[in-house]
């Protein structure tokens, strides 16, 4: 028995002619928290899919807890807890018959759900909605009362697809909180994210996922430090002027990327860099020195920004 | 989180736990449920009783027995049918498209089939109780005539089954369209309703239209209960047919469920 909950080779998914995922390696060690950090449509939630023994993959190999998920999905299943990007709630049930329900398909006994409940909806902050229809909740409280149903079965891996996504930044904050404690207390996250600072904030290790492969692995902190310097110079002389500037600025730092309505000056001292363009005479509309993040490091790798 | 206390293995029976889903989630109309279950036998019965009865005088016979008692049998079977498309076609469509529920489910040990059959399970019991008050209605109307009458329960039940295992099947390959199943009802199931022999024997409509009663699993389960609620005759090999036509649909829609709900889940 490895200790790498899960280890994939060659992973591959097609729709049809389409390849979603395209041969892709990675492993997950237990306690671990590990990201797939990719724009819309990397191919993140097909590969969740098939972790969490769903969705069956057109080729290559995986395991999940040793086993092949094409032959024993239900077993494996019942290891795993699972955050689906679309909420799937029962939304005609209340929070709590949601939740025993849930537990119910796990073949959990009744008294074990129940005392569960109670842990959950306090984990969950959803104490005082435990009555209250799915459809009233607001969409925060919906994600966490589905990553707390994913826990009812003390899954050894839980799985999140992309978890706050669409949600308001406080809403935000409070769901990190959530599954930072999580984190702490040992449980393995496989999460998916377009946002950079939620990979940074909750992923030990991520693999940068773009148009179904794999563009690089590492710490967050060790992808900035390979495919980044450590400070970044944002600067604006208007959309016409950005491609012409570029020329004159290139000199001044190690790597130069011009984006539609901004020039992003890549160096290790940003300042510095500043301090120097003005003195030639130039002046941009507006500066900003800003510490390199994930976003710049999947610039680099594909030439394409994050977010579209 | 904290230790496991409770052993994770893969229990045989989800199939009863998507049922006991189902059944939490109707139980929620139970009202509704009761008073439908009653009342349309009733006012069926009522208005064929004192409308129909008036038209048709009583010495007036068809197939030997006074025109309810021809009648009460194809009731108790389309019944059945038409509840048990009620409680599949909706929570398939519900449960793949419109909730997304099922995808929630599936990713617990509960597997495609027993989805399927969970489904198809509770659907069930849903017939099995508004058949039992449909034929105690149709007693108190005095159209049974024979001791052994509570026979033709089993046999509604099983058409019953045959329509909620063909609809399940059909709900789950039909990805894109909710109208389809308006049309279903409109242009299939209430033609079978007609022509199935319902309302005066299959054997006097024109030799063109009888075939649609030979495919109808309503006239095979109404031939059985018209055997079984007031004796008609019917020849050992003819019931033969209409129990192994009845099993055969069985089996083949509730294959075709499973191997459906098992394609839509895993895509
Ligand atoms: N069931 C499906 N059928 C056909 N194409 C799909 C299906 N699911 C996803 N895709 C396509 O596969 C690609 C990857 O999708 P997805 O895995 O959802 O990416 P992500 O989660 O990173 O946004 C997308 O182009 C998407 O349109
Ligand atoms: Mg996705």
């Amino acid at each position: 028995m490895t200790t790498n909950l899960i280890q994939a080779h060659g992973l591959t998914k097609r729709y049809g002619d389409f390849v979603a995922v395209a041969g892709i390696d990675f492993h997950v060690a237990k306690g671990e928290s590990f990201g797939l950090l990719g724009p819309n449509g990397a191919g993140k939630s097909s590969t969740m899919r098939i972790i969490a023994a769903t969705s069956q993959r057109t080729g290559g190999d995986i395991k999940i807890l040793d086993k092949d998920p094409n032959l024993h999905g239900p077993q494996i299943r019942a290891h795993l807890g699972v955050v689906p990007q679309q909420d799937n709630l029962d939304t005609e049930l209340t929070v709590e018959q949601n939740l025993f329900v849930y537990g119910r398909y796990f073949g959990l006994s009744s008294s074990f759900i129940k005392n569960k409940i109670e842990e959950l909806l306090d984990f969950a902050q959803l104490v005082e909605k435990r009555d209250v229809k799915v459809d009233a909740l607001s969409g925060g409280m919906k994600r966490r009362l589905t990553i707390a149903r994913a826990l009812i079965s003390e899954p050894d891996i839980l799985m999140l697809d992309e978890p706050t996504t669409g949600l308001d930044p406080q809403a935000r904050h409070i769901l990190w909180d959530r599954l930072f404690r999580l984190k702490e207390q040992g449980v393995t996250l496989v999460i998916t994210t377009h946002y950079m600072d939620e990979a940074e904030q909750l992923c030990d290790r991520l693999v940068v996922m773009d148009k179904g492969k794999i563009m690089a692995e590492d710490s967050p902190a060790g992808l900035i430090k390979t495919y980044s310097t450590k400070e970044v110079l944002e600067v604006r002389f208007g959309s016409e002027r950005n491609a012409e500037m570029s020329e004159k600025l290139k000199q001044h730092c190690e790597r130069i990327e011009v984006l539609p309505d901004r020039i992003l000056m890549y160096a290790d001292d940003a300042e510095k860099v500043l301090e120097e363009i003005i003195k030639q005479g130039i002046h941009p509309i507006t500066s900003l020195v800003r510490r390199s993040s994930l976003e710049d490091v999947f610039l680099r790798l594909t030439g394409r920004s994050l977010i579209e | 989180m904290s230790i496991t206390t409770e052993p994770k293995v893969v229990k045989p029976y989800g199939a009863l736990y998507v049922a006991e889903y189902r059944i939490r989630n109707m139980m929620r109309f139970k009202a509704l449920i009761v008073m439908v279950s009653i009342g349309n036998p009733f006012l069926y019965l009522l208005s064929i009783g004192v409308g129909v009865g008036a038209l048709i005088d009583s010495n007036n016979l068809i197939d030997g027995v006074p025109y309810l008692t021809f009648l009460a049998p194809a009731l108790l079977a389309n019944a059945a049918i038409a509840g048990g498309m009620d409680e599949t076609v909706f929570p398939t469509l519900h449960g793949f498209k419109w909730g997304k529920i099922f995808f929630g489910i599936n990713s617990t040990p509960i597997t495609g089939s027993q989805i399927a059959i969970g489904v198809f399970l509770a659907a069930m019991a849903r017939v099995v109780f508004l058949v039992t008050i449909y034929w105690i209605v149709l007693y108190l109307f005095g159209a049974l005539e024979t001791s052994y009458s509570w026979l033709a329960i089993p046999t509604a039940i099983f058409a019953g089954a045959c329509f909620a295992a063909m609809m399940l099947a059909l709900a789950a390959k039909m990805e894109n369209d909710n109208l389809f199943f308006t049309f279903i009802s409109r242009f299939v199931i209430m033609p079978l309703f007609l022509f199935s022999g319902t309302f005066f024997p299959l054997s006097a409509m024109p030799i063109y239209l009888q075939w649609i009663g030979w495919i109808s699993p309503l006239w095979h389960a109404t031939e059985l209960g018209r055997f079984l609620t007031y004796g008609r005759e019917i020849s050992n090999q003819m019931l033969f047919l209409h129990v192994a036509f009845l099993s055969v649909i069985l089996i083949v829609g509730l294959f075709f469920a499973v191997r459906y709900y098992t394609r839509r889940l895993a895509k």
